[in-house]
């Protein structure tokens, strides 16, 4: 079967988008490399890290196990959607205050992912922020003060 | 990864036609969490990936009075965050809400979790408690395929050439059933079980159990039906007597092995454990 590159039409952090992929590439490869969005990170390729969390129609997903054929039609949000020209979104603000991060790999995940809670349950307990972000590895933090910018950016909101 | 081609059929029949003409070349995708994983792995060398998810049937959920029907590409969030399913079917729920993380819920289900295969698949022993039957599509028509007798043996299932998972049927057996999936890892999310086990049970109108099922998962080749454990329930009442009896069997029924995960001891610990606590929590969750 012949692998022709795929028209994908789609919008990206509220703007329309259209690329050519081949249909083998994932969503993350995509946004890298043909959109130009390198915010969300290759870290495992097989779902374990998070690092490459995105959402796409509002859930999150490991975009790493999304195809970009996949997307046609839908809705894409990244980490480059998060702040406005106003400035930071309040997750970014409290990472920021709270030292949720060290070598930033793992970050633009976590913030997507943490978005995706907060978006729908704007006052979650710990453990469900430790639940819902269980998907999310981090190798430098030791978990305590994303949880506590979690909380804290939840307060702010 | 490796090139292959993308193709989206609308219909059951041209999926069944593409997967006919490629056979081994050619592989259904519903979340493709694990079937992404595998290409790159370089498992499968696939010539065509087909997306299954807009086949309308694949992606429905269809709960009426005395069956749920969920499509093969139905993923679990859309059952857990479903209230009435989440209510009439929580042994099925446990599951749904353990595979992965959040980020992985959003796309893989049931159906992907039974093709996949794996003895250790969250997924599978809650469908078999719950006498779950799956309706596969091929070149040669439909048939119906009771989830016990679906896996084969690690990664292998009775999916024959061009054949494709299309919905699996769930009886509703009403207020008198509940049912309870629990798994042992080291961790409360994002690992593979060390060994896991569902339990159902049907009550009669004496009080009595009518019918029970016990599945137990990572301690043998294939998910297991524990056909002897499950048996011996019948008839008898619902108590903690009967619950270890039928717990001591279920750990004769398994068959695992030793690796980095467990040992076959504390495997088989682990089988008595949980048929004992998923037991008594199905028996909890009928509320008598």
């Amino acid at each position: 079967m012949a692998t022709e590159k795929i028209h994908v039409k789609t919008t990206i952090n509220g703007r329309p988008e259209e690329f050519l992929t081949d249909p083998y590439v994932s969503l993350l490869d995509a946004l890298r490399e043909i959109v130009g969005l390198t915010g969300s990170k290759e870290g495992c390729l097989d779902g374990n890290c998070g690092a490459c969390t995105v959402s796409v129609n509002d859930r999150i997903v490991d975009s790493c196990l999304v195809l970009a054929a996949e997307v046609d039609g839908q809705n894409i949000e990244t980490v480059e959607g998060m702040a406005t020209p106003e400035g930071l979104h309040p997750l970014q603000q409290a990472f920021l205050e709270e030292a949720a991060l060290q070598c930033g790999i793992c970050t633009p995940g976590f913030l997507v992912a943490a978005k995706g809670l907060l978006d729908n349950e704007p006052d979650p307990s710990e453990e469900r922020i430790r639940h819902w972000l269980a998907g999310n590895l981090c190798r430098c933090t030791g978990y305590e003060n994303i949880i506590k910018a979690v909380q804290k950016a939840a307060k702010n909101s | 990864m490796q090139p292959f081609a993308y193709a989206a059929p609308s219909t059951v029949e041209e999926a069944v036609e593409i997967l006919t003409k490629h056979g081994d070349k050619a592989r259904p995708m519903a979340g493709g969490t694990d079937l992404l994983v595998q290409v790159r792995g370089g498992r499968f060398d696939l010539d065509v990936v087909v997306d299954v998810k807009k086949i309308p049937e694949l992606t429905e959920v269809k709960n009426s009075k005395d069956n749920l029907k969920i499509g093969g590409a139905v993923p679990c969030h859309m059952l857990y965050e479903d209230k009435e399913i989440s209510e009439l079917f929580p042994g099925l729920i446990d599951a749904a809400s353990l595979i992965g993380g959040i980020q992985i819920q959003s796309r893989s289900g049931f159906g992907g979790n039974l093709c996949n295969s794996t003895p250790s698949a969250d997924g599978i022993c809650p469908l078999i408690v719950h006498s779950a039957v799956a309706h596969v599509e091929g070149p040669s028509g439909g048939r119906d395929i009771p989830v016990e007798e679906f896996c084969t043996g690690p990664g292998a299932n009775a999916l024959g050439k061009g054949e494709m998972l299309v919905s699996i049927d769930i009886p509703n057996q009403g207020e008198k059933f509940g049912s309870a999936y629990e798994r042992f890892i080291p961790r409360n999310e994002m690992d593979i079980a060390v060994a896991a086990v569902g339990s159902s049970i049907l009550l009669g109108s004496d009080g009595k159990i009518k019918d029970a099922r016990i599945a137990l998962a990572s301690v043998g080749p294939t998910p297991v039906f524990a056909k002897k454990a499950s048996e011996s329930l019948i008839g008898k009442d619902p108590n903690e007597s009967s619950f270890s009896e039928a717990a001591s069997i279920a750990k004769t029924e398994c068959s695992p092995i030793e690796d980095m995960r467990g040992t076959v001891e504390q495997r088989q610990h682990l089988v008595e454990v949980l048929t004992k606590r998923t037991l008594t929590k199905s028996l909890e969750r009928i509320g008598v």
